[in-house]
């Protein structure tokens, strides 16, 4: 992010185990996660002098910190929903390239499934919005849930475009591909378009197989410097650059046009502030809470033009040998979706750039794309990594 | 929509939810209540929006509410076929939808009295009202047929 002075890096990543945790704590499952992201880093706790994370409490990374023990010289937990930890890793980023910070550790980690069962988008009461104050009442009144906000979204999206629920399923499809070679994935049996659009319908036009996994699960990544990871064991993944954007909270009524996302503004600032365009992309790891949030995120970053989403994505457009490869590990649609995914889309961003992929190895992935989505379409954020020294 | 509780569930019906109203939102909450849609108009620039806020999004002037027509287009919808909450799991399936009024502003709602294969985006509706509390309405709408 930065051509003078410090760069920052990478240096180690892990996911705990998943998707179902039963006998852990959500502290614990960050616990689990950090000391495997440390230990594949090379450091320990008493290195960390930087911590970061986000969750559905105030001071929640005040909390976590507390459970392990430590007391960083910089915390943050910037909370934008699912793409939280995009933001909190470009933002641990700029932390080490000022000096503010020299080993950040980011944590995430939710026992959702185990605590919630599978109700999590179709039963807060009230509706969603009512987890917010103030003007978030306005839609929280109608009895809307979290997968009808994005069924909106889909629904004008093809009212627009002429997009078909053939297309969406698509997606879905492709990511049980990319599933069915990761042994702790949820679900792992193929699946065909015709299973999705013959699925029951959540809320038109997204039916089951549209929607993510409800899973248990964490992950961790540990952001320093170029200079300190020099002589650390793995090899280290550039932050080539970041950026994030929202479009509003919790009233999906406030979003001005429900086919664009904050994508559109904060892909093309993280590209230029990469020195990459789309073309450059070798591998993707795009937020998957629907098939629409997928289709959609590809058009705003600027993989195809607005619109022509479907047809991108069609015909296996993000498998292994398709347009962009996407979601390796299977996606939230089919390994894990614990509530806040964003960290393992850096997890397997970085994987996928240590070339440690295995069977969904994108071969010689130079440049990875990690892109999160959180709230209802409501947050944006980007954040381009590197293999090699920009 | 009735609020009859389904036979597998012999819970008294439970009411829709209702608005706790607040010093931006109170006008709007009781115009409804009065059965009357109002908006928000910028006195300087002449921009209408809703919900209610303190000044004007586009160039913070002074804003005053205005009756508006209760007229609008679907802009999209959705038919909700799965919420465990009450009282909405008793209506199952619904229709959620958001319309453009024709003064400009963006409202979700419900749309009643029709069938859900009935709805498309750009569909004429209008409003029609609900008392929810003593004090606050809200407003539902149906197709403008």
């Amino acid at each position: 992010m930065t051509t003078k002075g410090r760069q920052a890096v990478i240096a180690g990543v892990a996911t705990s185990d998943y998707p179902l945790l039963p006998d852990l704590s959500e502290h614990a499952v960050h616990g689990q996660a950090a000391d495997r992201a440390l230990a594949d880093a090379g450091l320990s706790m008493a290195d960390v002098d930087g911590f970061a994370s986000a969750g559905f409490f105030p001071m929640y990374a005040l909390g976590v910190t507390e459970y392990l023990g430590l007391h960083p010289a910089y915390f943050d937990e910037t909370n934008a929903g699912g793409a939280s930890f995009e933001v909190l890793v470009e933002h641990a980023a700029y932390a080490v390239e000022s000096g503010a910070a020299e080993v950040v550790l980011v944590t995430y980690g939710s026992v959702q499934l185990s605590q919630m069962g599978r109700t999590l988008g179709t039963g807060a009461p009230g509706g969603a919005g009512a987890l917010a104050p103030g003007p978030a009442i306005y839609d929280a009144l109608w009895g809307n849930t979290l997968v009808g906000n994005y069924a909106l979204a889909a629904q004008r999206h093809m009212h627009e475009f002429g997009t078909t629920p053939e297309q969406l399923a698509a997606v879905a499809v492709t990511m049980r591909k990319h599933a069915a070679s990761n042994p702790f994935a949820q679900k792992r049996e193929l699946i065909t378009v015709e299973d999705v659009v013959n699925s029951r319908l959540v809320a038109d036009p997204l039916h089951k197989l549209d929607c993510c996994v409800i899973s248990d699960g964490g992950a961790a990544c540990v952001v320093t410097s170029a200079e300190r990871a020099a002589d650390l064991p793995n090899a280290a993944v550039y932050v080539l650059g970041g950026a994030h954007a929202s479009t509003h909270q919790m009233n999906l009524s406030a979003m001005a046009d429900l086919t664009v996302t904050g994508a559109a503004q904060c892909g093309p600032l993280a590209f230029r502030r990469a020195g990459i365009t789309p073309a450059d992309v070798d591998v993707a790891q795009l937020y998957d809470s629907f098939t629409i949030t997928v289709l959609l995120t590809v058009e705003d970053l600027g993989f195809c033009a607005k619109g022509e989403g479907g047809a991108f994505v069609e015909d296996d457009g993000l498998g292994l040998a398709g347009r962009l490869p996407t979601n390796t590990d299977g996606g939230g649609l089919s390994a894990c979706h614990p509530g806040m995914r964003g960290m393992f889309l850096i997890v397997e961003s970085v994987r996928q750039l240590r070339g440690e992929c295995g069977e969904t190895q994108v071969p010689g992935a130079a440049i990875a794309v990690a892109h999160g989505t959180g709230g209802m379409l409501s947050a944006s954020a980007t954040l381009v990594l590197g293999r090699d020294a920009p | 929509m009735t609020d009859a509780a389904t036979p597998s569930d012999p819970r008294p019906p439970k009411p829709r939810p209702a608005p706790v109203p607040d010093p931006d939102s109170a006008p709007y909450w009781a115009a409804a209540h009065d059965g009357r849609l109002v908006v928000q108009r910028c006195e300087n620039c002449g921009t209408y929006q809703l919900y209610g806020r303190d000044r004007c999004l586009v160039c913070r002037g002074p804003v005053v509410w205005v009756e508006a027509s209760g007229k609008g287009t679907v802009y999209s919808f959705t038919v909700i076929r799965q919420n465990y909450a009450r009282p909405f799991r008793d209506w199952i399936p619904y229709v959620v939808a958001l319309v453009d009024l024709v003064e400009g502003p963006r409202v979700m709602t419900n749309l009643v009295d029709c069938a859900p294969e009935e709805v498309a985006i750009g569909l004429a509706v209008r409003a029609r009202f609900e008392p929810v509390s003593e004090e606050a309405g809200i407003a539902l709408f149906e197709l403008d047929r």
